[in-house]
């Protein structure tokens, strides 16, 4: 996205906005607010189908995660590649992943991106660069290593970001892997999607440090923190961290603060916070809400225009769903099937 | 015409394969521990870093679990790792990537990606190194569908299937017992491959089947020998895989020798006897057993230091011999 028009960057008076109003021109802004949108109403998709029991298991959703997953995944190219977590359905979507296929995937259907084999923890789109959700807390931090690995071995000027979240900083994986990344000067960005509990546990009850970019000296790369609720702010901090990836100069760990709007996961009965913290998240900085007010401000839609976006969006949705509903399921013939490679 | 062939010993079998992969396919390098200049633990490795680089030998920090996932994160997007663990115990730090990942990544989502990643494991007793450093943990990684796990017991199984295994696509766990390494064995020039999946029988007989694994490939032979003086004629297979195992080669030799003894130096439950008994059992050659089934593994304790109890833990000849005789004879 980030080679495409930047038809703001010209004007004069343009200085003093906020970076992705000087880095990309309207069309991706747009795309930017709908992909939003399209996140939320896909988590609200999956929960209302799991209520009427069309998906099993359970899921994690990332509903006010919206603009950590947007900002990140904006400043990327379609080649670059992320390593996602189980709260990952807006990074798949951040990424490129079209709604029906993963609707499809929750629906255990054979259309699915894994062919109903993987579900909402294991949702992932290879071709758009996502190289998998991971039902381990940390579990992907080693493999986005290994993928940067590849891109400086190979000179594919691909760079990698590994989604996790704060819980994940006390695993090992996460020292191990940075600490290699690092020593290695690997083209990849660590993004530790803070949104303040570990399930039930608070980062204050779980973790030494403040913040999660502060373990960043640790292992001598930079730790950026940014308010993960306001887009440009994360896009500004990937952008720079890209720049740098791709100047060969090794990784960066961002911390985006943001919060989680539903339970940790479906059995999540909310006893560990307030109703009045999350209702304080959900009315004054909620990250959808604030980039729309941007979007007036600024001058670059309407509300009739982020109107006509949403509808846009319901749309995407309800045909998703429908897709999904009429797929069909996998045979029980083919339950081995991709344990191992035909023919190998 | 008539040549003496070529012997190289284990070690430098193992070498020699993954020099021909490097010379041949840019994406395979190798990663693990003191694997550089230092050659390795036991210098599989050896001086393969002034042949290829340090940016392919690479020497990873002491992270087992880390430096498992980038192998396979590698691996997923397009290199070919071999992944040295400096012993085959340290695996316990690295089964989240493992188990987890690697054997699942290809099944989870569909089909889209696979895994071509050889990790390998330098196994076994008999070195002094005690509890953590002798174990012989192939059945945990066997019990893991998505992982392929082979054994290799001769200088040229140890390049042909390790060639086999850096062809393959799909994960690939070796076990070499370090007593093996020093072990010397005719070894073709050049590039040919073992496949994975095959069993060998390393002696025909028609008293008794014996299905040994890696080292006790050798013991077993050794016992067969001594056998054979007293008229017991011993079938020995080398199993070669765990995992996918070979049911065709064992259970035609059983209905041939109508015995089976497993030997394996593992600790004895719940391991490769355990399963290529119940594989047996529960074929045709069942109808032609003639006598109970023996399993022969390792005692039921960690490895101890002392080299009279180390001895003690796994089968030695003997103990083959005895085990074979008092099998064949009725003699229980």
């Amino acid at each position: 996205m980030a080679d495409h028009a930047r038809a703001l960057k010209a004007e004069p008076d343009s200085s003093n906005l906020p970076f992705i109003y000087r880095e990309y021109g309207r069309e991706q802004l747009m795309d930017a607010l709908r992909r939003m949108h399209l996140i939320r109403q896909f988590e609200e998709g999956a929960e209302e189908s799991y209520m009427r029991g069309l998906i099993h298991g359970t899921m994690h959703l990332s509903i006010g995660q919206e603009a950590s997953a947007m900002g990140i995944c904006m400043p990327l190219t379609v080649e670059d590649q992320i390593t996602s977590t189980h709260r990952g359905h807006g990074h798949c979507i951040a990424k490129g992943a079209e709604v029906a296929r993963m609707f499809a995937e929750f629906f255990g259907k054979t259309t699915g991106y894994c062919a109903g084999r993987g579900g909402s923890m294991h949702i992932a789109d290879v071709t758009t660069g996502n190289l998998g959700a991971n039902g381990i807390v940390g579990g992907g931090l080693p493999i986005a290593v290994g993928a940067a690995l590849t891109a400086k071995r190979l000179k594919t000027g691909k760079v990698v970001v590994c989604f996790f979240g704060d819980g994940a900083n006390n695993e090992g994986a996460f020292h191990e892997s940075l600490n290699m990344a690092s020593v290695w000067s690997l083209p990849v960005i660590f993004v530790c999607e803070n949104n303040g509990y570990g399930m039930s546990t608070s980062t204050a009850r779980s973790t030494a440090v403040a913040n999660i970019a502060d373990r960043a000296p640790a292992y001598g790369m930079p730790g950026v923190i940014v308010d993960g609720n306001v887009l440009s702010d994360v896009a500004e901090a990937t952008h720079n961290a890209v720049q740098r990836a791709r100047r060969g100069e090794g990784p960066t760990l961002i911390e985006t603060k943001t919060y989680r709007y539903r339970g940790h996961s479906k059995s999540d009965r909310n006893r560990y916070r307030t109703k009045d913290e999350i209702e304080d998240w959900m009315t004054n900085r909620d990250p959808i809400a604030r980039y729309e007010a941007q979007l007036q401000e600024f001058g670059i839609a309407s509300p009739e225009q982020i109107e006509a976006v949403r509808e846009a969006v319901r749309q995407e949705i309800a045909a998703g769903i429908e897709f999904a509903k009429d797929s069909p399921m996998p045979e029980i013939s083919g339950l081995a099937d991709n344990v191992y490679t035909e023919g190998a | 015409m008539n040549a003496v062939p070529r012997e190289l010993s284990y070690s430098q079998a193992i070498q020699e394969a993954m020099a021909l992969a490097m010379e041949a396919d840019e994406r395979v390098i190798l990663m693990g521990e003191d694997i550089g200049v230092y050659g390795g633990a036991f210098q599989v490795t050896g001086d393969l870093i002034e042949r290829f680089g340090p940016d392919r030998v690479m020497d990873t920090p002491i992270s087992e679990l880390g430096g498992a996932g980038v192998a396979v994160g590698a691996a997923v997007t397009g290199l070919r790792p071999i992944f040295e663990f400096q012993f085959s115990d340290f695996a316990a730090l690295a089964m989240e990537q493992i188990v987890n990942q690697a054997a699942k990544m290809r099944y989870m989502l569909g089909g889209a990606v696979s895994v071509p990643v050889v990790m390998r494991f330098p196994a076994g007793s008999g070195t002094g190194a005690a509890a953590q450093h002798s174990q012989s943990l192939e059945a945990w990684l066997g019990h893991v569908p998505g992982l392929k796990v082979i054994q290799p017991a001769t200088p040229h199984d140890a390049k042909g299937m390790l060639l086999a295994a850096i062809e393959d696509p799909d994960p690939v766990m070796i076990f070499e017992h370090k007593l093996l390494y020093k072990m010397k064995g005719a070894v073709p020039e050049g590039r040919y491959t073992v496949p994975i999946g095959k069993a060998e029988v390393r002696r025909q007989g028609r008293d008794l089947t014996i299905v040994a694994t890696s080292i006790m490939v050798h013991k077993s032979l050794e016992a067969a020998q001594m056998l054979a003086a007293e008229g017991i004629d011993v079938e020995v297979i080398d199993l070669r895989t765990v995992r996918p195992m070979d049911r065709e080669t064992v259970i035609a030799s059983v209905c041939k020798t109508s015995r089976l003894m497993c030997v394996y130096e593992a600790v004895k439950t719940l391991g490769i006897g355990a399963e290529v008994s119940a594989m047996v059992a529960e074929s045709e050659a069942f109808d032609f057993l003639d006598a109970p089934i023996v399993r022969l593994g390792g005692a039921e304790t960690p490895i101890p230091y002392n080299p009279d109890l180390e001895k003690a833990t796994v089968p030695q000849v003997g103990d083959i011999v005895a085990a074979a005789r008092a099998l064949v004879t009725g003699a229980r």
